[in-house]
């Protein structure tokens, strides 16, 4: 018989479990954290300043133009969107499984999609060049016919798909936060913090019938999740795939989007959890080796998908018989853009390889560089796709470049700044990993023989 | 006055009032779980189990039936469905219909995206709202009857009102099944 590993090491108690979480969160973090939100903090306030400017000034401060009328902004929240994939697959689509492995990193991989997607929601709204009118993407009664918006239009749908995600995902978060908040109140000492805690926590008292229908809620919205995060990245394909453009006009995009969503998001989840490992040691015993290796294990499952659809669309470009396609491919790997579309080959194809040694998986300096150029890797691939299909279309004549601008710099680089921001408060003010949920995998792989006392 | 005393004021203001119930509290979850069988057997009805994490050994032991959540969230799926489909309809077709590209004022195919996630977003938040509801949540400032019921203790409650409440049989109960601490508290 193949033995279960423990999802838990250490031989812990449910009360260490609970004092584990809770320390970050009631003691004064090391001088690493500091730094770390010193340094993120810096870069966001960067960030507002290259916005402001932008909006300010006028959209002309960034490289968009004709023929490559989206750029870094679009690029960028593709890039985004798609890292927040992955927090909903394991929080999901894991859970709908009966993966328990999920219980130590779901969590954290939840927070980084509704934070990955508040970092993307800005970057359409900064492209529209008027980010203060941006409520005219709504469908709402107004003075001017009413003109309503016009559902026919792939934009408006990406407008539904995202803000339903961000407040599904933001929602299913904090029903899982509530009855660890209620953990934290229970334990705080200060009158304030108990009552900062005691509303967060909305009054949780754990009573069965509480638990009962709190479970089923549980399971109800990640099975709603699961349809939506699939749509959502979908529908973030159609904005280029329903229009007629060569090298974007194409039927694989909707599950090619996916895939790379879920392979940039877990990219990003094995690029946070090797620095909350690093931060924070104890965690090294919720967050094991074990764990990595399964995340590496999807990274290059998911790795080798998206490697099949970059050979599937050359393979349907010179199938099709069609010559601007076949054009648009053969542009993209010998063309202008050719540095480009190599970096994204080997970042997302090649580097992801070396996981097929177990020395490599569970190895923490390997992983967390793979992760690294897996996210590059992923940018590039949004890059490839934006930028190449758009600066050569039909015309020769009107065939140009695109050249990113120090805006264009900045706020890519800005936008992690406030990623990063935000990820670090969360860190310090809520429990990290989910308390009620680690609890009852305790158990999970612990042999008869060394059967320890969960109560002491 | 402080913002403590008005913080307080507006505590009390909100509070909902408590019923007193008897509290058995264990460290070992599966001796609570037996315990709880005895209570149901002994034939309370307003009884429950307080335990730090979901167990569904408690739903067999106090008899509490399936959530009727899911109805909520297909009727809620349905209505955000319907209401989609209403208003694409209504705005491209009725409203204030404009010719795009030649195409059909109801081009139901390009709604799609829009009302299933509509679909979605009705169910989730109902769903979440049904469960808010259910468990008469938020409250404020509950009483806690033991800190570490959200820790590593497990607890079983049985309401004074109770038409089987026999505080003698009860405690008998918790005492043969172990249990560290008896009291009276406020739920």
């Amino acid at each position: 018989m193949i033995k279960r590993r423990p999802l838990i090491w250490g031989k812990k108690t449910y009360k260490d479990i609970t004092d584990d979480i809770c320390e970050l969160i009631e003691t004064a973090p090391g001088p690493k954290y500091y730094m770390a939100l010193l340094g993120a903090k810096s870069v966001f306030l960067f960030y507002l300043a290259v916005m402001g400017t932008i909006a300010y000034t006028g959209m002309g401060l960034m490289g968009v133009n004709s023929p490559v009328g989206w750029g870094t902004d679009i690029i960028t929240f593709v890039f985004w969107i798609g890292i927040g994939h992955a927090g909903t697959l394991i929080s999901a689509v894991l859970f709908l499984f009966r993966q328990k492995w999920r219980t130590s990193i779901a969590r954290t991989a939840e927070a980084m999609t509704v934070f990955a997607v508040m970092t993307a929601g800005i970057f359409p709204l900064l492209h529209t060049g008027r980010p203060w009118l941006a409520y005219w993407l709504l469908p709402y009664p107004n003075q001017r016919g009413p003109l309503w918006v016009n559902f026919r239009s792939p934009l408006v749908w990406d407008v539904f798909a995202v803000s339903t995600y961000a407040t599904v995902s933001l929602v299913f978060w904090y029903v899982g936060l509530v009855p660890d908040l209620a953990t934290v109140r229970d334990r705080s000492k200060g009158v304030w913090r108990k009552r900062i805690y005691g509303a967060l926590s909305l009054g949780w008292t754990g009573t069965g019938r509480n638990w009962n229908n709190y479970e089923m809620v549980y399971m109800l919205l990640a099975g709603l999740s699961t349809p939506l995060v699939l749509s959502v990245h979908s529908i973030v394909s159609f904005d280029f795939a329903v229009s007629q453009l060569p090298g974007w006009h194409t039927t694989i995009f909707p599950p090619y989007f996916v895939a790379g969503a879920i392979f940039s998001g877990f990219g990003m989840v094995v690029t946070l959890m090797c620095l909350i490992r690093a931060l924070v040691p104890k965690f090294k015993h919720y967050v094991t080796l074990d764990h990595m290796e399964v995340m590496n294990k999807i990274i290059m499952a998911t790795g080798m998908l998206v490697g099949y659809a970059y050979g599937s669309e050359f393979f349907i470009a010179w199938y099709s018989g069609a010559p601007y396609e076949q054009y648009a491919f053969i542009n993209r790997a010998v063309g202008p853009y050719a540095w480009a579309y190599w970096i994204m080959i080997t970042c997302n194809t090649l580097i992801p390889q070396i996981f097929w040694w177990p020395k490599a998986r569970r190895s923490i300096p390997i992983m967390f560089t793979v992760s690294i150029f897996v996210n590059i890797g992923m940018w590039f691939e949004r890059y490839v796709i934006t930028v190449t299909s758009l600066h050569r279309d039909f015309l020769p004549s009107s065939w140009g470049m695109f050249k990113m601008t120090f805006f264009d710099f900045g706020v890519l680089f800005g936008s992690f700044g406030m990623f990063f921001t935000i990820f670090l408060l969360y860190l310090k003010g809520l429990p990290a990993i989910s308390i009620a949920e680690v609890k009852p995998v305790l158990s999970v792989g612990r042999e008869e023989g060394d059967k320890i006392d969960v109560h002491q | 006055m402080s913002i403590n005393n008005i913080v307080t004021k507006l505590e009390n203001l909100l509070r909902s009032e408590t019923k007193s119930c008897f509290v058995g509290i264990w460290t070992d979850e599966h001796q609570m779980i037996a315990a709880a069988t005895k209570v149901r057997e002994h034939g309370c009805k307003e009884f429950d189990c307080i335990t730090p994490f979901p167990m569904h050994e408690v739903d067999e032991a106090v008899g509490i039936s399936r959530s009727i959540i899911p109805w909520v969230t297909f009727f809620a799926g349905l209505a955000g469905c319907g209401f989609g489909l209403w208003f694409t309809w209504w705005v491209s077709a009725v409203n204030w219909p404009l010719n795009i590209g030649g195409k059909p004022m109801w081009s139901l195919p390009a709604f799609i995206p829009v009302i299933f996630e509509l679909t979605i977003l009705f169910a989730a938040l109902s769903s979440v709202g049904a469960m808010f509801a259910l468990n008469g949540l938020p409250k404020v400032d509950p009483p806690v009857i033991d800190p570490d019921l959200t820790c590593h203790k497990f607890a079983v409650y049985v309401l004074e009102s109770d038409k089987a409440y026999d505080k003698a049989a009860i405690e008998k109960i918790f005492s043969d099944h172990g249990a560290e601490t008896i009291k009276m508290a406020e739920i």
